[in-house]
């Protein structure tokens, strides 16, 4: 995960409040196998109207999504971290967030802020007067600036180092490192392995049940 | 000079296996072994790719192709566009990370949970997880065994780890003799029934007693795998002479003087004589009969001479309800004796009861015998080397001269996500571990049952118990 001190970039207004997580992705794209490309299912049910926020040119390549109150409230499912993501958005600002999206959000590098409704519709505001305008999220001094509007955001302690270390789960583990090594060393010599060495993998090859049937017995 | 504090089996294969312990922080647990398949993989890996991180212990990482794989003309592609995404993905995944898979057709493929101790994979006081459930099953072998999800594949992937907060431990103690026709599997159930589908909730539980000491490997392994149906975390049953005995020889048994070293290791886990459980529950064995569910969860049993329960029966408004709910959808009447419900399917297999022993006991009962005219009957073994080994004894035979099909390995209709399902409505006498509303096909009704209740109800066409039909001859 790359580390996130403070982006700058262009906003999307969505003026919209109780945005679910079947809103921000449907449960048909869930019988995927893959992790990227769900970006096409981003809020698939409003993307057929032309007149949906994120369909209309001027907020292309927008990375900071302003949303209404209860964003990423309803069911758990990590895809809608991964929907936002794939899109290309590094932050949502919102004044409350449902509890699992935010936590899995931290865990995948997206960076909730949460800030105060008159905050959220400033930031609106500006946006919608001059789609270019360009908002900084300060992830060290928790700070949301855009032209000479600034304000304060928050974020836990442990999210906030996750992000600005740029640390997932595997991440923290993998920081123990040595202790793992030391571990393995000093595991017993009769475990078990499943092969030799990983490339000594024998993907091909093995005998088939069909084969080992027509042996004679 | 203080003496060490008593612990139980768990807990000293727990404590052998932390790599890291830290106030405030869960036990970070080193991962022995890590079974993998292909419905809970494909984003683990995507994962690893995204990051571009390597798979650190290949060889303590081992996939085969079960939950959704066809098992009949295995050697054709799979039918199904969703399934066969899966496959694939699972063996692009495993020749890209160096992992070795068991692909179907393969005569090491087969369910997770048969090949690993079928290897000798599984051994004593190792930690075993895998992205399913009823990974519980290791358990027998005196294994700290779990199921995880889908990021925790990726983590154990990445780091050979997992931080794991520590479960409670319970003793299950069972006592007695099993009477003649009652199995592990009427066992389980019963215990099931008694400590409903919560009552192992946040426990690690040791199954022990001499009834567990005089059951087969087999027989443990049916008792742990059920765990996780009355919510325990793990089962697990402390090594022993027939622990070792199944062991010895098998492809990845330790040989030399590496078995003694671990021989002398194995003896060692145990529980300590003053240890004690955070809870304890005892059952005498030899009050078990034929035990079958009329319900739709693990827990809604009654032994198979018993009559459909009424909703009236239960203490609890939400038994209640829940009695109510699954008598409808089982499309079943309260009152209604158990050996008077007809079944249309049995299906004989599973993680639960695939093994050779189960396909002998069913087979036992099918000898001579025909399957009922109104019953269709599936025999699925639980991996290649079971289908073989059959085939050996020429139990396969017997299955299709009573008239049932003898399949290719995998978990096909244990959860209908290949094409062995129940059709809506359709009854099943089941011997696998898990009666939820459309679990084996959508609308269909499950009954859970011992593989040999599966072999006698095909004969008669109802639920039935093995003395029923040996009366007959
Ligand atoms: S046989 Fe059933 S319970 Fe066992 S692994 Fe397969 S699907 Fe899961």
């Amino acid at each position: 995960m790359d580390k996130f001190t403070s982006h700058t970039g262009t906003a999307l207004p969505l003026r919209r409040s109780n945005v679910d997580t079947d809103q921000i992705i449907p449960a048909v794209y869930l019988k995927r196998i893959t992790r990227s490309g769900f970006e096409d299912g981003l809020f698939a049910a409003w993307r057929n109207d032309p007149d949906f926020v994120l369909n209309q040119p001027q907020y292309d390549g927008a990375s900071i999504l302003i949303a209404g109150p209860d964003f990423g409230t309803g069911s758990s499912r990590e895809h809608a971290v991964w929907a936002l993501t794939n899109y290309g958005f590094k932050v949502v600002l919102s004044s409350r967030f449902g509890d699992i999206f935010r936590s899995n959000s931290g865990k995948a590098g997206l960076l909730t802020a949460l800030v105060e409704q008159p905050v959220i519709d400033q930031l609106w505001s500006l946006v919608e007067t001059d789609p270019s305008t360009e908002v900084t999220v300060d992830l060290e001094n928790l700070v949301v600036k855009a032209n000479s509007f600034s304000a304060r955001f928050e974020i836990d302690d442990y999210t906030r180092w996750r992000l600005l270390e740029g640390l997932d789960d595997i991440g923290i583990t993998l920081g123990h490192e040595g202790e793992i090594a030391l571990y393995e060393a000093r595991r017993a010599a009769f475990k078990p392995a499943t092969q030799e060495s990983a490339q000594q993998a024998d993907i091909a090859g093995k005998p088939s049940v069909e084969a080992a049937l027509s042996q004679p017995a | 000079m203080t003496l060490p504090t008593p612990r139980t089996l768990a807990e000293k294969v727990w404590d052998d296996h932390v790599v890291r312990r830290a106030d405030g922080e869960p036990d970070l647990l080193y991962i022995d072994l890590h079974l993998v398949h292909e419905v809970t993989s494909p984003q683990a890996f995507e994962g690893l790719r995204l990051t571009d991180r390597p798979v650190r212990r290949p060889d303590l990482t081992i996939a085969t192709e079960d939950h959704n794989i066809p098992t009949l003309d295995i050697d054709k592609p799979i039918a199904d566009p969703v399934s066969r995404a899966q496959v694939d993905a699972l063996r692009a995944n495993c020749a890209e990370f160096g992992v070795r898979l068991h692909s179907l057709g393969d005569v090491e493929q087969g369910i997770v949970h048969v090949v690993g101790p079928q290897l000798g994979l599984t051994q004593p006081g190792m930690t075993v997880v895998c992205g399913d459930s009823h990974t519980s099953t290791h358990g027998a072998f005196g294994a700290l065994a779990f199921g995880i999800g889908t990021s925790e594949v990726e983590h154990v992937l990445a780091t050979q780890t997992l931080p794991q907060a520590k479960p409670k431990t319970m003793a299950v103690t069972v006592n007695g003799q099993l009477p003649p026709g009652v199995t592990a599997k009427d066992l389980v159930l019963t215990l099931i029934a008694q400590e409903t589908t919560g009552g192992g909730q946040g426990y690690v539980v040791e199954y022990r007693g001499e009834t567990i000491e005089t059951l087969s490997m087999e027989g443990r392994m049916t008792i742990c795998n059920m765990s996780i149906e009355w919510g325990a975390k793990a089962g697990l049953i402390a090594p022993d002479e027939t622990t070792l005995d199944y062991l010895h020889g098998r492809p990845h048994a330790p040989t030399g003087s590496d078995w003694d070293a671990a021989v002398a290791y194995w003896r060692t886990l145990v529980t300590d004589v003053d240890a004690t459980f955070d809870r304890e529950v005892v059952i005498d064995a030899s009050a078990v009969t034929p035990f079958v569910t009329w319900g739709t969860n693990p827990g809604q049993g009654v032994p198979l001479g018993d009559s459909v329960p009424s909703p009236d029966d239960f203490d609890t408004d939400a038994e209640r309800v829940a009695a109510e709910r699954a008598l409808e959808y089982m499309g079943l009447t309260a009152g209604t004796r158990m050996r008077d419900i007809a079944v249309d399917t049995v299906f004989v297999g599973s993680c639960t009861n695939g093994r050779i022993e189960d396909l002998r006991a069913a087979a036992d009962i099918m000898r001579g015998r025909k399957v009922a005219d109104s019953v269709r009957m599936l025999v699925v073994p639980g991996s290649a080397r079971v289908r073989l080994q059959a085939e050996d004894e020429g139990l396969d035979i017997i299955f299709k001269e009573a008239g049932a099909e003898w399949r290719g390995a995998g978990c096909s209709m244990c959860l209908g996500m290949n094409p062995d399902q129940l059709t809506p409505g359709e009854r099943s006498a089941s011997t696998s571990n898990r009666n939820f509303e459309g679990r084996q096909g959508k609308g269909g009704r499950t009954h859970l049952v011992s593989p040999l209740v599966a072999a006698a109800t095909a004969v008669t066409g109802r639920l039935t118990a093995p003395a029923d039909v040996q009366a007959q001859v």
